[in-house]
């Protein structure tokens, strides 16, 4: 029996994202759900109700009954206490949970009976990036970040320099460069700004400058990676070189991002009072940290305030401010994680408690509280990369096919000698020395032919066979010793012979000088 | 010409070899090493032709011999096309082992040169050898040669207890060496020596039929290597040093590349010869059920050249398909457009790409491609993240991701190009149907791929008139 999803209105205040949009929809009924939508839920972002008709979805007149309608629902924002009475019991709830912040929410959802994946907890691996909704709102906020600062900045981005005089360029400082991070850089990159980040991560210098900006490194040895790719506390010399790192940022730039968070921490006090007086007047600091506290001392959460000449921007709804964006990342987010959820694409879901992307999401099994899930295993961390790119530069060394194998079993090897030490007793106990002459010849040029040949670049691999088929046709010379050897008076000799050799000889000739004329050819072809 | 001489001559003809074969190892120094080759073979067969083996009656028919030989030849090099290249070695293959085999019969009949005691037998075991390799390589280079140009099918034909049959010819072999080296004259000997000839040639056709396509690479360099044991052989027979060096030199080179061929498709250098792909009878494996599922999605030749003209990076990764369609000159139009605009555009071979080691190299060296910008897979393999559009022309199995992903698929371990880490694969194919190895590709059902359905060259030639209009 197929279930049904229902995507009801947000009701926390000043939130004008939906779970769904009329795209998404459309694709969670191809899986073979059914599909309520609250009347007006997508109006906040441009998403008429009409659309989501034309989806294939039914609206439904209120919350209630759309939490009683829907098997499944999909939320932005977690339930409210408001919220939470009308859940009927065995319901799925995917939505932003954040389970560390809100304990007395698990538990009354928990009490409910039901199920509930929170979106805030998809664990950040590879396979799961596509649902992985922080990012997604991360990088709105990040643009949204520099869009405002914009707004409150009251000079260009870009220098120029016009007929009514030069305009020096504006100069942003990020702090923090993950997600929301590099979204900014990038953003204030296109805008024509001057743009700088600092980072506790190392690895992420190289993204920095990916993105057109420049590294600011705090002059102090620390590694700064904790698990799972976020960043983690530092100690006490780390900070204090931080801070002066800082300072001496804030005097010369016009905007200040930051955007560092340490998870289930109150984000770090990076920006001080003095730090902000020393600033230019008309310079703005957007704390992307505010819902966390703030990383700048005179952040208030919510709110723009002016402090000593410096607009400082503690909005905590960036994302819900790209209402339409935020919407259609979100939706598809979710719609990733339910493909994972609906393998059989039959309209039904599996909460499979053995992958580890689901185990991850979901905080609450039929009631039980399955949060937190055991800890992650490594993604990016420096720990995993260094053995990674280890093999790869040692493979580049040497020859034309990469580098030896791994040299042999010490009991193989023995194996392989004694047979080779007895194969050389059986010839030397039997064959005579002519033949040991020319054995002797031979078993040196096999190996001098593997030294050659081995480092022969594969490109070059036909015509080396080519050449080596040419060299072959040597085979003439044993038929033109047959053609007429000089023979002891009286000998004779069946006429077989020569035409065995004549035949032979227009072989190897042809070979021979086909061989070579066609390599030749070949190797006429490599350019630069 | 005193014996001394001759023997110094080929002395000097020897180190040209290895040079000529040093010389190989770029590209820059290649064009040199084929001259030490020439060079080297000259002076190796006017030391022979006016050595004190060779009376000056046999000049004029060892002219006439040469003068035919070498203008068919050198006519057959001249009209080659590159796509037949592999077809080309194989058959050249073949005639280096006919060669030997006549050289081995003319010397079992020759009597002119007297062996007593050891020296007998070894001159008769080796005589048995040099023709027994001699006929194996042609008549495997001969069936490669139909495999090759489609004149015979290219699947591989498996006879029931193939194994055994194969056992029992080498024993039948073994026992007429016995029977042959107890003969007491040459017309006693004559008879095992047909009958092991007629056996080698047996086995040589049995097992290259046994043998899949998209393992030729490996048939064809196993022969290149035989052919070279062949005339080490023959040089054994006929106490001749160059012989031997040279048989050596090209025996272990055909050896060094069936190995990295081998390596290539994490292959065991047995499995490939026993024949067939996976099982032990060489049944194609098929699991039922497990077949990657999703839906492929199709592109238009328009769109595809709407991708090349967003992309900044992009690899081309070509395979047989390309040959086959001819279509590298089209490819390389498509890269001179694409790097004119700037744009970053590499070539990815699989070492196994095409049909004999090195094929797809020379395919592009043929429409000049500049080979700096064409890599092999572990070159570019880390690279793909970082690319936009990852084009696969004609490949199936390079490219497959369950050879990483599958540890039950008949490929899996086999090193392979990661286009599909690319933000966007290309393929270009004419149906859906599997490749050499039978298995099924999951790269069609990703995501991130699109199919560009037709001929190759046809479709190629749309996206070329896309990108310039």
């Amino acid at each position: 029996m197929s279930l049904t999803i229902g995507v009801p209105k947000e009701i926390y205040a000043n939130e004008k994202r939906v779970a769904s949009v009329p795209d998404i929809v459309e694709k969670l009924i191809k899986l073979g759900f059914a599909v309520v939508v609250e009347k007006d839920a997508g109006a906040l972002a441009n998403f008429a109700d009409d659309t989501y008709v034309a989806a294939g979805a039914t609206i439904v007149p209120d919350a209630a009954a759309l939490w009683n309608s829907s098997d499944i629902v999909f939320k932005v924002r977690a339930p409210s206490m408001e919220e939470v009475p009308l859940i009927k019991e065995g319901t799925t709830v995917v939505s932003f949970i954040w389970p560390a912040q809100n304990p007395d929410l698990m538990q009354a959802l928990a009490a409910r009976k039901i199920t509930v994946l929170a979106m805030d907890s998809v664990p950040r691996i590879s396979r799961a990036q596509k649902c992985d909704a922080l990012s997604s709102m991360a990088n709105i906020a990040g643009y949204k970040a520099v869009i405002e600062a914009a707004n409150h900045f009251g000079r260009f981005f870009t220098g120029q320099i016009t007929a009514a005089g030069k305009v020096p360029p504006a100069k942003v400082f990020v702090i923090g460069a993950g997600v929301a991070g590099l979204a900014a850089l990038g953003t204030a990159v296109g805008l024509g700004a001057i743009v700088r980040s600092n980072d506790t991560r190392p690895e992420v210098a190289d993204q920095v400058k990916s993105m057109g900006a420049e590294f600011i490194p705090v002059d102090y040895e620390e590694e700064g990676t904790g698990v799972g790719g976020y960043a983690k506390v530092m100690s006490e010399g780390f900070q204090k070189a931080q801070k002066e790192t800082f300072a001496k940022q804030a005097k010369d730039v016009d905007i200040i991002i930051t955007t560092a968070l340490i998870p289930g921490r109150p984000a770090p006090k990076l920006i001080t009072a003095e730090m902000v007086q020393s600033m230019r007047p008309g310079s703005v600091i957007v704390d992307l940290a505010s819902e966390q506290g703030g990383n700048c001392e005179l952040t208030v959460p919510g709110e723009v305030v002016v402090r000593h000449g410096v607009t400082i921007i503690g909005y905590t709804d960036l994302p819900s401010r790209l209402s339409k964006q935020a919407s259609t990342l979100y939706s598809t987010n979710l719609l990733r994680l339910t493909e994972e959820l609906a393998k059989t694409k039959d309209g039904t879901i599996d909460v499979n408690m053995d992958d580890e992307v689901i185990r991850g999401a979901t905080v609450i099994k039929d009631g039980a509280i399955t949060w937190p899930p055991p800890a992650p295993k490594l993604s990016a961390a420096p720990a995993a990369a260094k053995p990674a790119a280890a093999p790869v530069s040692e493979k580049k060394s040497g020859h034309g096919h990469g580098a030896a194998n791994a040299p042999m079993a010490a009991k193989k090897l023995a194996v392989v000698f004694a047979v080779g030490a007895l194969a050389f007793w059986f010839l030397g106990a039997f064959a005579p020395a002519a033949f040991l002459g020319h054995f002797t010849v031979f078993v040196l040029a096999c190996f001098v032919g593997y030294m050659v040949v081995w480092n022969v670049t594969p490109a070059l691999h036909t015509p080396l066979m080519s050449v080596t088929n040419a060299i072959s046709s040597i085979i003439a010379i044993g038929a033109l010793i047959q053609i007429a050897p000089p023979l002891d008076a009286g000998v004779a000799r069946p006429t077989w012979i020569f035409a065995l050799a004549v035949v032979g000889i227009v072989l190897t000739s042809v070979n021979m000088f086909g061989g070579f004329a066609v390599t030749r050819r070949m190797l006429a072809m490599f350019r630069k | 010409m005193t014996a001394s001489l001759a023997s110094v001559a080929y002395i000097g003809a020897t180190i040209l070899f290895i040079l000529s074969l040093g010389g190989l190892s770029n590209p820059e120094t290649s064009r040199r090493g084929n001259v030490y080759g020439i060079i080297g073979m000259a002076i190796a067969v006017l030391a022979t032709v006016f050595g004190p083996r060779v009376t000056i009656a046999g000049l004029p028919p060892i002219i006439i011999a040469m003068a035919v030989g070498g203008s068919v030849g050198l006519y057959a090099a001249r009209v080659v096309k590159m796509t037949q290249m592999p077809e080309l070695v194989a058959l050249m293959h073949s005639l280096v082992g006919l060669a030997a085999c006549l050289v081995g019969y003319a010397s079992y009949i020759d009597t002119s040169i007297p062996f007593t005691g050891a020296e007998k037998t070894i001159h008769e075991a080796e005589i048995y050898i040099g023709v027994l390799i001699g006929a194996v390589t042609f008549s495997g280079s001969v069936i490669a040669f139909g495999k090759l140009s489609g004149k015979i099918s290219g699947k591989p034909v498996l006879l029931p207890g193939r194994h055994w049959a194969n056992l029992a010819g080498l024993l039948v072999v073994i026992w007429f060496l016995g029977v042959f080296m107890h003969a007491e004259s040459v017309a006693a000997g004559t008879m095992p020596l047909v009958v092991m000839t007629v056996i080698a040639l047996a086995f040589g056709v049995h097992m290259v039929m046994a043998i899949g396509g998209a393992d030729m690479p490996v048939v064809v360099s196993m022969l290149n290597s035989y052919s070279g044991w062949a005339a080490a052989a023959t040089g054994f027979m006929l106490s001749n040093d160059l012989l031997i060096v040279t048989g050596a030199l090209v025996g272990s080179s055909g050896a060094i590349l069936s190995y990295i061929m081998c390596k290539a498709m994490n292959r065991g250098f047995l499995g490939v010869i026993a024949g067939g792909f996976g099982t032990a009878e060489g049944t194609v494996v098929k699991k039922d059920g497990a077949a990657p599922a999703g839906e492929v999605t199709p592109i238009s030749a328009t769109e595809t050249a709407d991708l090349l003209q967003e992309a900044k990076n992009v690899i081309i990764v070509p395979g047989y398909g390309m040959a086959v369609a001819q279509a590298q000159h089209t490819v390389y139009e498509i890269t001179k457009i694409l790097r004119e605009k700037g744009k970053n555009v590499r070539f990815g071979i699989h070492p196994v790409g095409g049909r004999m080691p090195g094929h797809m190299n020379v395919l592009l060296a043929e429409a000049k491609v500049p080979y700096d910008i064409v890599f092999e897979m572990d070159e570019l393999n880390e690279d793909f993240p970082d690319t936009d559009v990852a084009m696969v022309i004609g490949a199936n199995d390079i490219v497959n991701p369950a050879a990483q992903d599958d540890p039950t698929s008949p490929i899996a371990g086999m090193p392979v190009l990661e286009v599909w880490k690319a933000k966007t694969s290309i393929v270009m194919k004419r149906s859906m149907a599997s490749g050499y190895a039978g298995v099924d590709n999951p790269l069609f059902y990703k995501e991130n791929n699109r199919m560009l359905f037709g001929d190759a060259k046809k479709m190629l030639d749309e996206v070329l008139a896309a990108l310039k209009a």
